[in-house]
């Protein structure tokens, strides 16, 4: 199966200091990968160039080609707002606008311009809250402010006000290291639910998490991927001698 | 007799007790092993603080005693006070260095004095500056009571007409103005209006170009050049307003077929709306530096623009914030004095036009206060309620703007 997103050769650099040194990953679609390895190794980084979000930090400067959907996202053409709409994105800390839940969700489709009246606009804010699995614990306050959620429920305002943008992959930056093991497990449990329509690449520091909802690894080191493949067969049995160690907790 | 040889003996013995006590502890023997001791120069300090308090109570005695005598003049009064108190504190002081002195040993906790000593004199730096407030407060209150009861309190609030001109002797016609305080106070509205509609957009325009668009060097270039402006001082806008923007304006009101006096109130709220710019925006820059990266981030990654990201996420949650900005702007464009009273006019007009004249609360009290006058006429004392009043809505701003800010503050730290 031809990759949704295509990375060849990929280095960034913030300022004099490479971030990531040549990078080449496929991501297969409709499937979760995650990118694992010890702190700065460069997976935040990697996962900031699908989106171009690292346009957004001064002084920050990326090589190389990323393809998605068969189009250079680095091409001068592309325009990188359109492409944040295709690629949405879910931080490591939950993030939600001090506005309404309402108006959280509405964000994307009102500043694209994606419903043609308020039905509809509410229709699409009722179904990503659906399939983030939060209305039913909102529905009657939908217009009360977002951040008077409980950590876990925020996460998963984020990830509706992600999915409300109608996109086809989703980039997760560690996105459960700021809730506890039960908001951890709903959220875990969404993002294996989403995979049948999302391609999901997420960062994750727990390895455990990589293990369960992942189909694919790949284990960052120093700026390179050292390894890549099958969740399983990392796990069970790396190649490298470095996925090892770090995977059985000798280092990172 | 003079402070200035009491003064300096006082401080020459102080400096001989400190130098004798930090020595006497140190070379005495018994100190030797003695960890818990302290250092020497504490005991220094010790013995220094010992011949100053004494000293120092008797001053304090003798400043209320020749204040209470001042009637007494001559006499015994003058006799005591020229003689037996500067005697008095050398008295005291020697012997508070001297009992110091003897006190100190190994067992003396010279540091728990030492460190009380500084307690009481940050104390005492830090409640000055509050009760010097409060005693401003009191002497306008004062004088503004003596006003109220020679003009009525309902003249003052709600007559249209101002015109303090009061006689200067007995028996010269027309010896009583009229207090009315209104046109002065839709004068420096109008002026603080004006200033507010050039310093706002500008100063949040340039905040949050400052913060979300312009690059690292540049705003580390031309943030301080900008605060700079904040410091130029207001005299120096003052003859700007006078000698060239108001004269600007006249001409160009004469070439287009108005009639605009080069005081006009457009002139003095023009530019001091250029002096609070520089308020506004360095204020408006914190705050919007205030709002956590991760919302424009969460914008961002959903595709929007800069400028969408600006209108719809960064200033609805900085707005709170910027308000109080606003407000703290407004208080100090009320209490400026020198622009206005170097561009705008003395005639006290009831008017909305920006074209004409008007004049401020501000530069009629300094109308009132300059110059050859009794400090008991109503016109002095008008000076006294105008300040007051003007003081009064400063205040409430300045407490509703730190109150609109604090609330602000707690949502995000």
């Amino acid at each position: 199966m031809e990759p949704i997103i295509s990375a060849k050769n990929v280095s960034v650099y913030y300022g004099k200091k490479q971030a990531l040194k040549g990078v080449n990953l496929d991501i297969p679609e409709n499937q979760i990968t995650a990118l694992i390895g010890p702190s700065g190794c460069g997976k935040s980084t990697f996962l900031r160039c699908l989106n171009r979000m690292n346009d957004t930090i001064e002084g920050c400067r990326v090589e190389g080609d990323i393809i998605v959907d068969g189009k250079d996202i680095y091409d001068p053409q592309i325009d990188e707002v359109y492409l944040r709409a295709r690629v949405g994105m879910v931080f490591q800390k939950p993030n939600p606008f001090p506005k309404s839940i309402y108006d959280n969700v509405a964000y994307a489709p009102r500043i694209h311009g994606l419903a043609r009246n308020k039905d509809e606009l509410d229709n699409m804010v009722l179904a990503s809250l659906e399939k983030a699995g939060l209305l039913a614990e909102v529905q009657d306050r939908l217009h009360e402010i977002g951040t008077s959620l409980s950590g876990g429920q925020q996460q998963r305002l984020c990830i509706a006000r992600a999915l409300a943008a109608q996109p086809d992959i989703i980039l997760m930056d560690e996105p459960c290291s700021a809730l506890d093991p039960i908001a951890t497990a709903k959220v875990e449990e969404l993002i294996e639910e989403l995979r049948a329509s999302y391609t999901i690449i997420i960062v994750t520091h727990s390895m455990q998490q990589a293990a369960r909802i992942s189909q694919q690894t790949a284990f960052f080191h120093l700026g390179e991927i050292v390894e890549v493949g099958k969740t399983e067969q990392v796990f069970t049995s790396p190649q490298d001698s470095r996925t090892q160690g770090y995977i059985t907790g000798r280092f990172g | 007799m003079s402070f200035l040889p009491l003064i300096i003996s006082l401080l020459a013995m102080c400096a001989a007790g400190y130098w004798y006590g930090s020595k006497k502890a140190l070379s005495s023997h018994s100190f030797a092993g003695q960890q818990n001791a302290g250092r020497p120069h504490l005991y220094g300090l010790y013995v220094v603080i010992w011949g100053v308090i004494p000293p120092a109570i008797l001053l304090i005695l003798w400043g209320v005693f020749s204040y209470s005598s001042i009637d007494v003049s001559g006499g015994i009064a003058g006799k005591i006070d020229k003689v037996v108190f500067p005697s008095l504190i050398t008295v005291a002081a020697i012997l508070g260095l001297t009992l110091a002195v003897r006190q100190i040993s190994p067992n003396l906790r010279a540091r728990k004095t030492v460190e009380a000593a500084v307690y009481c004199v940050l104390i005492l730096a830090s409640t000055l500056s509050v009760f010097t407030t409060i005693g401003i407060v009191l002497s306008l209150l004062i004088e503004t009571i003596q006003f109220f009861e020679k003009v009525p309190y309902q003249e003052f609030f709600f007559s249209l007409n101002w015109s303090p001109q009061m006689a200067l002797r007995e028996d010269q016609v027309g010896s009583s103005g009229a207090f009315g305080a209104i046109p002065l106070f839709t004068g420096t509205l109008l002026i603080t209006l004006i200033a507010m509609i050039v310093a706002v957009p500008l100063g949040l325009m340039s905040g949050i170009y400052m913060t979300e668009y312009a690059s690292k060097n540049f705003r580390a270039t031309v943030k301080p050049i900008l605060e700079i402006l904040a410091g130029i001082p207001t005299v120096v806008y003052g003859f700007f307003a006078a000698l060239t923007v108001g004269v600007f304006f006249r001409d160009v009101g004469t070439f287009i077929g108005l009639d605009v006096v080069s005081e006009s109130a457009l002139a003095a709220g023009v530019v001091m709306g250029m002096m609070i710019i520089p308020f506004i925006s360095s204020l408006s820059d914190d705050i919007i530096m205030a709002v956590p990266q991760s919302l424009r981030d969460a914008s961002y990654g959903l595709g929007a623009t800069k400028s969408e990201t600006v209108i719809n996420v960064i200033i609805p949650a900085a707005l709170p914030g910027i308000v109080g900005a606003i407000l703290l702007a407004v208080s100090r464009a009320i209490g400026e004095t020198m622009i206005v009273v170097m561009a705008a006019g003395f005639a006290a007009n009831l008017t909305a036009n920006p074209l004409e004249s008007v004049t401020t609360v501000t530069v009629q009290i300094v109308g009132l206060l300059v110059g050859d006058q009794e400090f008991d006429s109503a016109k002095t004392l008008a000076a006294f309620a105008l300040a007051l009043t003007l003081f009064a809505i400063t205040l409430c701003l300045n407490v509703i703007a730190l109150l609109v800010v604090r609330k602000y503050r707690e949502k995000y730290d």
